[in-house]
């Protein structure tokens, strides 16, 4: 098996070990960590497939900004293990059966899709590029990036709003 | 067609205005009015029978179709009259004796009020509609109609009084009992349908005579419907084991007992074995089973006759023994014998009811005839008219009734000779007890109170008419079937039904037949003689041994009450207090309430947790996805 | 790398997400698991766009840059989830002024 096979299983587990970690942990500062090491995990897999623009981006925005914005709030209320509300447990029962019937049904049903022996390529290919990325966004999809800014102001202006103390 | 075949539908029709008008308009029409509506539609329909009888002696006869009373894929029934010798003649006696008991209820209903004068008015004419109905139907469904509405007319009348819960129980037992021989009539007329496709009295007994035998219509067939058909005539003649309703019958007014209950209704079922009996000639077992149940009965109700002290309920089981000696008589193959005893009864027995009527109005309503005695002083006509009556249903030549029964004995002598002998003895027993009733009632001293001796009177002339009438019919009725052994060629009777009716003809000598005649008249004068011996001296005893199983019915009632009536009002009950709130409302009350629960249960969808509507959510997915990946393929 | 254990691993990557949301009672981890579904998803579609790619050049097609749709679309993933989280996590602090808990049991106003 060669480097980049083996660092695609490495990475995977990792992904999967540290989401479950994430779901079960009782102290929401430890889910964080844990999230934030998903993100890692996937950034990685990012790499493996040559997107390297969405690798570093996931990186930046996601591990740094959200994950840091989750932080400030979980200390904002000073939220640790104690005051940590316990489930229903019949209820958490039914959730995890419900998410593992999902998964179970997704998995059989795409399993045997025409597309299952198809590759997709590793290490090599050009479309990950910051260059080339930047052509097709800044021509073919420029109207939703200028969008986008839009929605970002909106999302500000929301957010100031609705967190303001009147 | 011949004209009066062309306003027969008029037969019927008139005595049905009558009942609508008198009905409808009971509360407006004086009894006067009333009274002479009544009677006057069943005298015309008298007039219309005498001038359709005179065409039929002429050898007319008719099947007149109206219209299509069932018309559905494979059957036809229409609404047809048949007019022949057989039905001429019943529309006389039923129009004719009919007509003369309307006049007589005019005074004899005389101190009800207008309305329900009028009421019961109406009900006579719907009674004698339903009759004419029945005899003139061309077919069995037609005939079924008027069979129902006879019983359903009798319902009412017994009923008449029905503020009295007495009569009303006696009324519902004579409906009741008769719906019971009729749902065998229905099988039978059901089966008769099946098996020849047909219900008109043509087709079916053209059928029945060409098939006979093949599996089209097997001897099974044959006797099984000849067997209900004669269940229903049971239930509406009054024999065994349905004849108790009739004694009970008497609860309604007189007149009623006289019309229905001796003249007419109860005839019904011998009429309709006689317009069948091409098919009981072709079934011997039937045949034999109602001799034999004709004679029971006959012997029975004439033993309980002996040791009654009413004197309406002697007369009711004189009825039903006599009506047991015309099934004796059809049962024997003697249609013919059958069908005079039918004429020849309904005039004798109308005069005795009437006249007893007449005694009861003049005793101011009583009827025991421990209290009654030496009437024969004050009421002179009526005890003339009731001796004749009673002379008539003994059986004393030259009156009808020595004719008609008579006949009747010899088909039986021919048939059975063992059934002749006790049929013999029943005639005396009649006698004996007619005779006792006229005896203590007339005879000997006044045993009622004071007050009943200053009350007596003889009844007015238009309560009169009507006795002295049937009395000469009671004579005179029986001279058109004297038997060729007296007189040669004098049987017009027979003639005249003979298309129908198959003659009587009997395999012994002349010579026999007188010697029997003439014995049996002898012994009823004996009979009579030693009942004038008996009651016209002293006061009757007290029932005692098997005198008192007599005057007790043979406890039948109590036997029935025991065996039927008292199970079912335990399974009614039962029903009612079991079945009915538990099974029946808890299941509709069960309804309600799991709608209810379910509606509790499902409040809990809508608990405002997020947790709970995302869980949903995601379970409905996977239910989608589930669906869309592996069941539709 | 076949696209089948890409697929397999996104899919479980969701299915976790989900339980997570479903299982928790804090509003905040719930957020969180909302984000790894979408990462999940964003991983898939990366797969996918390198498949594209593949296959196009397999094939020698004259398009250029095929499958760069799939990671624009990531990226634009990725500018809704900031969006949506900076607007959420003010939401919920304004709910813990009001009820001073984050537990989400306490948010059954829907059922009137």
């Amino acid at each position: 098996m060669s480097i980049s096979h083996l660092l695609f299983w490495i990475l995977s587990v990792t992904a999967l070990f540290s989401a479950l970690m994430v779901v079960t942990s009782r102290n929401p500062v430890y889910s964080v960590i844990w999230l934030i090491v998903t993100f890692f995990a996937i950034s990685g897999h990012y790499i493996l497939l040559n997107a390297q623009f969405l690798a570093v981006v996931n990186i930046i925005v996601y591990a740094g900004a959200i994950m840091v914005l989750f932080l400030f709030v979980i200390m904002l209320m000073n939220l640790n293990k104690e005051t940590e509300p316990a489930r229903h447990k019949w209820l958490q029962f039914a959730g995890a059966v419900s998410g593992g019937a999902l998964l179970l049904v997704l998995v059989s049903a795409l399993k045997n899709t025409e597309l299952k022996s198809q590759q997709s390529l590793l290490v090599e290919g050009h479309i990950g590029l910051i260059k080339t990325l930047g052509q097709e966004l800044f021509s073919t999809y420029v109207i939703p990036f200028e969008l986008s800014s839009i929605l970002f102001l909106s999302a500000m202006v929301g957010a100031v709003l609705i967190g303001k103390k009147d | 067609m011949q004209a009066s075949f062309k306003l027969a539908f008029l037969i019927p029709l008139l005595p049905l205005i009558g009942f609508l008008i008198n009905g409808l308009g009971r509360n407006f029409l004086s009894k006067g009015v009333s009274g002479i509506i009544a009677s006057g539609m069943v005298l015309f329909s008298f007039l219309l029978s005498l001038q359709v009888f005179s065409e039929v002696r002429e050898g007319a006869s008719a099947v007149i179709n109206y219209f299509d009373f069932i018309r559905i894929q494979g059957l036809q029934i229409p609404f047809s009259f048949q007019i022949d010798a057989l039905t001429s003649l019943f529309l006389l006696v039923i129009t004719g004796v009919g007509f003369l008991i309307h006049v007589y209820s005019t005074s004899y209903m005389h101190d009800e009020s207008d309305a329900s004068f009028a009421r019961y008015f109406a009900y006579l004419n719907l009674f004698v509609f339903s009759m004419l109905l029945l005899v003139m139907g061309g077919n069995y469904v037609i005939l079924f109609i008027g069979w129902e509405g006879v019983g359903l007319c009798s319902y009412l009348l017994i009923g008449f009084w029905f503020k009295n819960p007495a009569y009303t129980k006696a009324a519902n037992k004579a409906f009741i009992m008769n719906r019971i021989g009729d749902l065998a009539f229905l099988l039978a007329v059901f089966w008769l349908i099946i098996k020849t496709g047909s219900a008109n009295f043509g087709e079916v007994f053209s059928f029945i005579s060409d098939n006979q035998g093949t599996p089209k219509f097997t001897s099974t067939d044959i006797t099984i419907v000849s067997l209900l058909l004669f269940v229903g005539a049971t239930g509406k003649s009054a024999q065994l084991p349905l004849y108790t309703w009739l004694p009970d019958a008497m609860a309604g007014p007189t007149p009623v007992s006289a019309l229905i209950h001796a003249a007419t209704m109860v005839t019904a079922g011998i009429y309709m074995i006689a317009r069948s009996n091409v098919l009981y000639s072709l079934a011997p077992l039937t045949l034999s089973i109602i001799s034999w149940v004709g004679l029971a009965t006959a012997l029975l109700a004439a033993t309980i006759a002996l040791r009654q002290y009413d004197i309406k309920k002697v007369l009711a089981y004189s009825t039903v023994s006599q009506l047991g000696f015309m099934f004796l008589a059809l049962g024997s193959g003697a249609y013919l014998a059958a069908v005079f005893h039918v004429m020849t009864h309904a005039f004798f027995k109308a005069l005795l009811f009437l006249g007893s009527g007449s005694v009861i109005h003049a005793m101011g309503g009583e009827q025991d005839i421990r209290k009654m005695g030496g009437l024969a002083g004050k009421l002179k006509v009526t005890h003339a008219t009731f001796l004749i009556g009673c002379l008539a249903i003994a059986g004393i030549p030259p009156l009808s009734g020595f004719f008609s029964k008579d006949a009747i004995l010899l088909s039986v002598f021919v048939h059975n000779p063992i059934q002749y002998g006790i049929a013999v003895f029943t005639a005396l027993l009649t006698a004996f007890y007619m005779f006792r009733l006229l005896i203590i009632t007339f005879y000997g001293s006044f045993r009622g109170t004071q007050e009943q001796l200053h009350h007596l009177h003889e009844s007015p002339w238009v309560m009169l008419l009507p006795l002295v009438l049937l009395s000469l019919l009671s004579i005179a009725g029986g001279w058109i079937g004297i038997s060729a052994v007296l007189t040669e060629g004098a049987d017009s009777l027979g003639q005249f039904l003979s298309p129908i009716l198959p003659t009587l003809s009997h395999a012994i000598s002349h010579e026999k037949e007188l010697m029997l005649m003439g014995s049996t008249t002898l012994l009823v004068v004996v009979v009579i003689i030693a009942a004038w011996l008996i009651y016209s001296k002293r006061t009757e005893q007290q029932s005692t041994g098997i005198l008192r199983v007599f005057e007790n019915k043979w406890y039948i009632d109590e036997l029935y009450d025991n065996i039927i009536v008292k199970p079912l009002a335990r399974l009614s009950a039962f029903l009612r207090e079991w079945v009915e709130p538990r099974l029946i409302d808890g299941l509709v009350n069960g309804v309600g309430r799991s709608v209810q629960y379910t509606g509790r249960q499902l409040r809990f969808l809508q608990s405002g947790q997020i947790g709970n509507y995302v869980l949903l959510m995601v379970v409905a997915m996977v239910v989608v996805l589930f669906v869309q990946f592996f069941i539709r393929k | 790398m076949p696209i089948n254990y890409y697929l397999f691993l996104a899919i479980a990557l969701f299915s976790i997400g989900v339980v997570g949301v479903l299982t928790r009672r804090n509003a905040i981890i719930i957020f969180m698991c909302i984000e790894l579904m979408l990462n999940a998803v964003n991983l898939l579609l990366v797969a996918f766009s390198k498949m594209h790619y593949q296959q196009a050049a397999a094939a020698a097609l004259p398009i250029a840059n095929p499958g760069v749709d799939g990671q624009l679309f990531v990226f634009f993933i990725m500018v809704v989830a900031a969006a949506e989280v900076s607007v959420g996590l003010a939401i919920i602090v304004m709910l813990y002024r009001n009820i001073h808990s984050v537990d989400i049991n306490f948010l059954n106003r829907l059922k009137h």
